[in-house]
């Protein structure tokens, strides 16, 4: 009889310290980082986040993320105002008006967007997506608006407005599939209860369904801003890489940077320890900025599922 | 919403049209994106092309890299995903586990770069000391252990308790009943979640930077740069020779086609559970 027990255990136990190997994974990597970059933290305290400067030379050296930490922001706040609109509308229409025929195939096609790698998305930014913001947008936009501060610039076609615009690409499928989730889990009654008293399916749509599931929503944007944030390889490829005090995002349409792309860029040619330590510390203030986000976006998620009382999972 | 009967339904068809909208946009660049990699990559695709090495002006030692990455990292990631899946679903009803999911849930939205720095620092500076493939497939796996987890456990949550009940009434005990009849049971949920798991590893490509390097040979050993499709894609893209570029698009179709052919064939045959 204890013999029994004991393979029951010691599967219980072998199934747990594997299950570990997750939280071994995110110390690990904690560990890392913060172990890497205690050296540049040292020199440049509380500077490394507010300073400009990125200058590798021997006995010069200075570094400061703040260029990058906002190139971050901006590129993942144009992806957020274009990305989601269109992730909403695409939610909206697949669960509240497509017909059954329509729904699945036009889904696949949505999750295909999820599937392609972002390096290709990197390769068709670079040599097609480019010619279109440049010749169709920022010329235009320049030419007339030229004279507002965030339109200035000579349009190149590889810039921070270019990024921004395939990270909007590439939160869709994050943002539309949440979203359609929590749509889905807003219960029929209350649908009914709308049409019930003579609203239109735009005014259920608005006025019921969506903020009903509003939480959710909004757990599943901060989901594609997380998406948006430790986007590399395709941001790489479009943003222009700019370095030092000029990638400060003040223009769209001039080269930028992000942690990500910057890291992509110098880590494996920097020399010193102290420039290698300066790129494992923009790494450490990325995984940051990342964490918060996704745990709040779990939190807001979740909560919506747990209301519905388990309609969802 | 005081407005007039006729105006209100002008608003909806309004909204209904600008949803269709949404959906035709969003679909340009998946059109856009295939018909590039198709038009400009299936020129160069050839039996030389597939099999050459770099200096040849062929892709063989990507191919071949990508496929021994896949492998490494599948040895390593898939055993350790679905275990601690099992775990997750069958023992999970605790605290321990409901802060493994949320460690699961932050490590699936991972930015991929940071573990690139990672296993750089952990083998190639560390333990081998030079770039190697092993250091890609640890950054990879450490991508495809989560996600695997997530599915598996997922897919494992959709076997009916009656399965279980009916294999411990019958005297199996709990890890008789897990691997012999509820891991069978969830059979197709874990392969398809396995194998999209597997397509997304495979077009990684920021991990790879730091940890196998690229390389215009074929396979050197354990302790030599690799090449991979991603890392060929980045690579020749940047050059400035319009061969190079070519090479860039014939790279990303075969990847492409890797990746798709798994993420449709997946739905294809599972596609009653997406329904």
């Amino acid at each position: 009889m204890t013999k029994k027990i004991t393979g029951d255990n010691v599967f219980k136990i072998a199934a747990a310290i594997i299950a570990a190997s997750a939280a071994a994974i995110l110390a690990l990597n904690a560990y890392v980082l913060i172990t890497g970059s205690t050296l540049v933290l040292q020199k440049e305290g509380i500077g490394f986040l507010l300073g400009r400067n990125w200058n590798p030379v021997e006995g010069r050296e200075s570094f400061g993320v703040l260029p990058y930490v906002l190139g971050t922001l901006v590129t993942s706040g144009i992806a957020l105002l274009i990305g989601v609109p269109l992730s909403l509308g695409i939610a909206i229409f697949l669960v509240e008006m497509s017909p059954r025929s329509v729904r699945v195939p036009l889904s696949y096609l949505v999750e295909l967007l999820a599937a392609v790698p972002s390096i290709i998305y990197g390769l068709w930014g670079l040599f097609v997506l480019r010619f279109w913001t440049q010749n169709y947008i920022e010329t235009p936009v320049n030419k007339y608006l030229g004279w507002i501060p965030i339109f200035s610039g000579t349009p190149f076609g590889l810039d921070i407005f270019t990024a921004g615009i395939i990270l909007s690409i590439m939160i869709i499928p994050t943002v539309a599939s949440v979203s359609r989730e929590v749509i889905n889990a807003v219960p029929n009654s209350i649908r009914e209860g709308a049409y019930s008293i003579g609203a239109t399916k735009w005014e259920v749509i608005r006025y019921w369904v969506l903020s009903y599931g509003r939480s959710g929503i909004f757990g599943a944007i901060i989901l594609g801003l997380g998406r948006a944030v430790g986007e590399t390889m395709a941001v790489t490829m479009v943003i222009g890489n700019a370095i030092g005090p000029n990638a400060m995002p003040f223009s769209l349409f001039r080269p930028g940077q992000t942690l990500a792309s910057l890291i992509a860029n110098g880590f494996i040619e920097s020399t010193t320890p102290i420039e290698k330590s300066a790129y494992v510390g923009a790494g450490l203030v990325l995984l940051a900025i990342s964490i918060v986000i996704n745990v709040a976006a779990h939190l807001l998620v979740t909560r919506v599922f747990k209301v519905k009382g388990g309609a969802v999972e | 919403m005081s407005s007039s009967y006729a105006f209100r339904k002008f608003k909806n068809n309004l909204f209904f049209v600008l949803c269709l909208l949404c959906v035709v946009i969003a679909v340009v660049p998946l059109l856009s994106i295939l018909y590039e990699v198709i038009a400009r990559g299936a020129s160069q695709v050839n039996f030389k092309f597939l099999t050459a090495n770099v200096l040849q002006g062929g892709i063989g030692p990507a191919i071949q890299g990508s496929l021994i990455l896949i492998g490494l990292t599948s040895a390593i990631g898939i055993p350790i995903g679905i275990l601690s899946g099992v775990y997750l679903a069958e023992f999970g009803n605790n605290k321990y586990a409901s802060t493994l999911r949320n460690v699961n849930n932050v490590l699936t939205e991972f930015p991929s770069i940071v573990v690139g720095i990672t296993a750089f620092t952990l083998i190639v500076v560390g333990v081998i000391g030079t770039y190697s493939p092993v250091a890609g497939a640890l950054a990879l796996s450490f991508i495809l252990i989560p996600i695997v987890a997530r599915t598996t456990e997922e897919s494992l949550n959709l076997v009916p308790n009656s399965t279980r009940e009916a294999s411990l009434a019958l005297g199996a005990h709990k890890w008789r009943t897990t691997l012999s009849v509820v891991l069978p049971s969830a059979r197709g949920g874990l392969v398809t979640g396995t194998l999209l798991a597997v397509a997304r590893i495979a077009g990684e490509t920021a991990p790879l930077l730091f940890t196998i390097l690229g390389n215009s040979y074929f396979f050197q050993g354990l302790n030599q740069p690799m090449d991979a499709l991603p890392i060929r894609i980045f690579l020749d893209a940047r050059q400035p020779s319009p061969e190079l570029q070519a090479q860039a698009w014939g790279a990303a179709l075969i990847l492409i086609l890797m990746v798709l052919a798994l993420n449709i064939g997946v739905r294809l045959i599972s596609r009653k559970r997406f329904r």
